[in-house]
């Protein structure tokens, strides 16, 4: 049993080559999931101390899926902590026509939309303004660069709803993405 | 296909998630649609932009070192990292396990009789880590058998406490077996009982949170926690059996211990 020093210290110096390198990784799912970077910090401290935690039954998946699933558990037991609404409650119908100004741009004028930002800005914009399982979805396949299998077993859905939750995402950027530009100038 | 289909698949065509059959199926079908055709287009050039944006963040140095620091540093002889007693504990669990355990224990409508001080709280969340530790694949016994006398024997000179085995087969609850596991840093006796489907926990050691005459049940993720102290040890019985059919096993368990025929 894991009664020596030397064993321990191995065991986490096995950790650290093994998790670290996906830090970039589980923060920028954290910064998408939890909205600020405070929240976000003390999500990802969490999750590796999970994971370390957890090292010794670790067989698999892959070290970042395993990662992202526990940041994933990490966060929501957050969001069930404070009474949020659980994220995956949220409703995979087509937008109502009323849901749909929760994407345009509410009051900036045209000028200062097109000096202050960037193309860059507005994409990671409008991606921290999709409902949570597409924001999740999309963030997981566009920035963590996963599989759709690894994107379901994190989702804990099935692969078919990872595609509708995707091509839902990309939908509801793109026409985010036309309201901004139709803002700024004339769309084609 | 029709354009519902391609609408969907043409996602995963870009993200070169289809077999090559099914991908010919949406090139036929989006050479033939130009409105399918228009959004594939668009739908390349999103992923496109979404790559050159580079959405991913670096993590601050503060959050590195930060992680760095909570791991253990040698010596340290636990599976998990006794990190409870540190000043620090706050960082380590950022509102997050102690909130959710304690609101799970309200929702779930508790038998808490007095707030109880953060060493028991510790050693309730770590009993719980330990449980969920050992449903995983290979880490449940050290010891796999029904006969209590082989497994008592198994945990001499692992332990410095003789833990009571008994076998309650006959009372609904089967022993399976047991194991060497370690809270808090201390090594610990785990007897293994299984209720129908369900895996039974009943973590013994000398000293292991904080003494007291009854029996105190509460939730923790889920799974439900009994926690008693008798014969000079301190008994957590884990498992995500109902609180009633715990209390059943520890009152079970208590019987067996003191038999009524003997002095008690």
């Amino acid at each position: 049993m894991p009664g020596d020093a030397n064993g321990e210290h191995d065991r986490a110096r096995r950790f650290r080559d093994a998790a670290l390198p996906y830090l970039d990784d589980v923060f920028t799912l954290a910064r998408y999931l939890m909205g600020n970077a405070a929240d976000a910090e003390d999500a990802v401290q969490e999750c590796y101390l999970r994971a370390l935690h957890h090292f010794d039954s670790y067989r698999g998946p892959a070290m970042k899926p395993w990662l992202l699933a526990i940041l994933k558990n990490v966060c929501y037991a957050e969001f069930a902590r404070r009474g949020k609404q659980a994220p995956a409650d949220y409703s995979e119908k087509e937008p109502t026509a009323e849901e749909l100004p929760l994407w345009q741009e509410p009051q900036a004028s045209p000028e200062t939309v097109l000096l202050r930002e960037r193309d860059g800005d507005t994409i990671r914009r409008l991606v921290a303004d999709l409902p949570q399982p597409f924001r999740e979805a999309i963030v997981l396949r566009e920035v963590n660069d996963l599989s759709y299998s690894e994107i379901a077993e994190i989702a804990g859905v099935p692969v078919g709803t990872v595609m509708s939750r995707l091509a839902r995402a990309r939908s509801m950027l793109r026409s985010a993405w036309n309201v901004v530009e139709g803002s700024t100038h004339e769309l084609r | 296909m029709n354009c519902a289909e391609s609408e969907i698949l043409l996602h995963a065509l870009i993200d070169g998630e289809l077999d090559a059959g099914h991908a010919r199926d949406v090139e036929t079908h989006v050479a033939a649609c130009p409105a399918c055709a228009e959004k594939l287009t668009a739908f390349r050039a999103m992923r496109e932009a979404m790559a050159e944006a580079d959405l991913k963040e670096a993590a601050p140095a503060h959050l590195r070192s930060r992680i760095e620091a909570a791991m253990p540093a040698p010596p340290a002889r636990v599976i998990a990292p006794s990190r409870f007693s540190r000043p620090s504990r706050r960082a380590f669990f950022g509102g997050f396990a102690v909130g959710t355990a304690l609101s799970a224990a309200v929702a779930a409508s508790l038998v808490l009789t007095v707030v109880r001080n953060d060493q028991e709280r510790t050693i309730a969340n770590e009993v719980v880590s330990a449980h969920i530790r050992s449903l995983q694949a290979g880490h449940l016994m050290d010891v796999e058998t029904s006969d209590q006398h082989t497994v008592k024997p198994w945990f001499n000179g692992k332990l410095d406490v003789a833990p009571p085995v008994i076998d309650l087969t006959a009372q609904g609850f089967t022993l399976l077996g047991g194991r060497l596991d370690y809270i808090d840093g201390e090594p610990v006796g785990s007897i293994v009982y299984q209720r129908r489907k369900h895996l039974i926990n009943l973590f013994v050691a000398r000293r292991l949170g904080a003494k007291h005459a009854g029996a105190r049940t509460e939730t923790i993720q889920g799974y439900n926690v009994r926690h008693w102290s008798e014969e000079g040890l301190d008994f957590w019985a884990v498992s995500d059996i109902a609180t009633d059919e715990l209390e059943e096993f520890g009152q079970k368990f208590a019987a067996a211990l003191h038999p009524p025929s003997g002095p008690s």
